[in-house]
């Protein structure tokens, strides 16, 4: 009962409390590029959930049992990073082969997650805080879910503001980031729902 | 390895012919200045957004995390540079992630053991310089098809056009909400004169104010472009 009590806590804070994107900053390029339309950044909440919890997940097991044994933690960046960067290749290479309808829907949106900062920040995070396997998938579930809620928010906010007027020099990223901040400090209201 | 020797050999009797192309001074400086207005990283390329947002709480902050950054950029601009006639074309996106995260590497180790609280205070975010898109935008863009004098006035000028965008952010964010300018009192400090309390806009240092602010210049930067325009 207490596991299950504790992963709820683990989900509602990433999700809503410290949301990856209005809260801790990371993915905002994906989230400033990509989200106009709500389909496609449903389709890249769904590959952001798939790549950051399987990312998450390795990067976790080879710090467990190559970094820390071999005493090369001072590594970890360089080698989480490769470690992202291949994966993202392998996987859109298993998808394609084995189900083109779902790389039909999430195929295009997988190279650009290499550099989405939040897939690195998961894996170095979940090794920071030290965490155990399981609160540790939540975590990156968590976390990713948290990222695409704010992609389809943000994406059906925009869907609306193309039709609205806005002032020549706040057209494009100036708006954008502002209707961000707004969002934000509505997410805030979610502040002291759970301590961490 | 033999191929590579004959073309490096060739190309250093070449260079002699087209000499000066690489000391030409223009051009240097024309790369330097491009960083801090026409191509600013932030305000024209939007680039980087998601340390800029994070740490811009105080001043001292952003110096900090632009500093950085301009140290991976310049670095990581020269190695590359360098390097660009022997990576393969084929995988020189790993390649320049490579020489990118090694940097990276340093400054966060030199980071801690130098400036422990700067090193604190930016936290995740300096290990994350390896993913901000514009260390490897300049890398792919300019470093891999130019001289290492050139890339080196390259990532120098986009490093300080970097820092200089953090800095602006960090003070306005750290005026408004904290009252304080590197720790100094600003507004604290002028309220006082005329017996006032200052009260802080906490907002400002909280994520709401980093997108607001950052939206504010991004209008205020295309405010002006349109004015030079309109001038010309």
């Amino acid at each position: 009962m207490d596991n299950v009590v504790e992963i709820l806590l683990i989900l509602i804070s990433t999700i809503f409390v410290t949301n990856f994107v209005l809260a801790r900053f990371l993915g905002i390029c994906p989230f400033l590029g990509v989200s106009s339309r709500i389909e496609t950044s449903i389709g890249m909440g769904m590959a952001v959930i798939f790549v950051i919890t399987l990312a998450a997940l390795s990067s976790w097991l080879i710090d467990k049992f190559v970094l820390i044994p071999f005493d090369l933690v001072y590594l970890r960046t360089i080698v989480f990073i490769l470690v992202i960067a291949s994966l993202v290749q392998f996987v859109e290479m298993v998808i394609r082969k084995t189900s083109p309808a779902l790389y039909n829907a999430l195929g295009i949106f997988l190279p650009l997650i290499t550099t989405n900062c939040a897939v690195l920040a998961v894996a170095l995070l979940v090794v920071q805080k030290e965490m155990d396997l399981f609160p540790m998938l939540f975590f990156a579930i968590g976390a990713s879910t948290g990222f695409t809620v704010a992609l389809i928010l943000m994406a059906g906010i925009r869907e609306h503001t193309v039709h609205a007027r806005i002032p020549k020099v706040l057209q494009g990223t100036p708006i954008s980031l502002i209707t961000a901040g707004l969002m934000a400090l509505s997410f805030l209201g979610f502040a002291g729902l759970v301590r961490m | 390895m033999a191929d590579s020797n004959v073309a490096s050999s060739e190309i250093a009797e070449l260079e002699p012919v087209s000499g000066a192309s690489w000391l030409n001074l223009r051009e240097v400086s024309g790369d330097l200045v491009r960083g801090l207005w026409e191509e600013i990283p932030l305000f024209r390329l939007v680039l980087g957004m998601c340390p800029t947002l994070a740490v811009t709480t105080s001043a001292v902050n952003g110096v900090g995390m632009g500093i950085a950054t301009a140290f991976v950029l310049v670095s990581s601009n020269i190695m590359i540079s360098l390097l660009r006639k022997i990576i393969p074309d084929m995988i020189r996106i790993p390649a320049f992630i490579i020489v990118i995260a090694s940097f990276v590497t340093i400054t966060d180790l030199m980071m801690a053991a130098f400036t422990p609280e700067l090193h604190h205070a930016l936290g995740i975010f300096i290990p994350l310089i390896v993913v901000n898109c514009i260390v490897l935008a300049r890398a792919e863009a300019f470093a891999s098809k130019n001289g290492p004098l050139r890339s080196t006035a390259d990532g120098l000028g986009m490093g300080l056009g970097f820092t200089i965008v953090l800095i602006l952010l960090g003070s306005l964010r750290e005026v408004l909400g904290n009252g304080t300018w590197f720790g100094m009192p600003a507004l604290t400090g002028i309220m006082e004169l005329f017996n006032y309390e200052y009260q802080p806009m906490i907002v400002m240092v909280l994520p709401p104010g980093a997108f607001i602010g950052l939206g504010l210049f991004v209008a205020l930067a295309n405010k002006i472009e349109e004015r030079r325009k309109g001038k010309k």
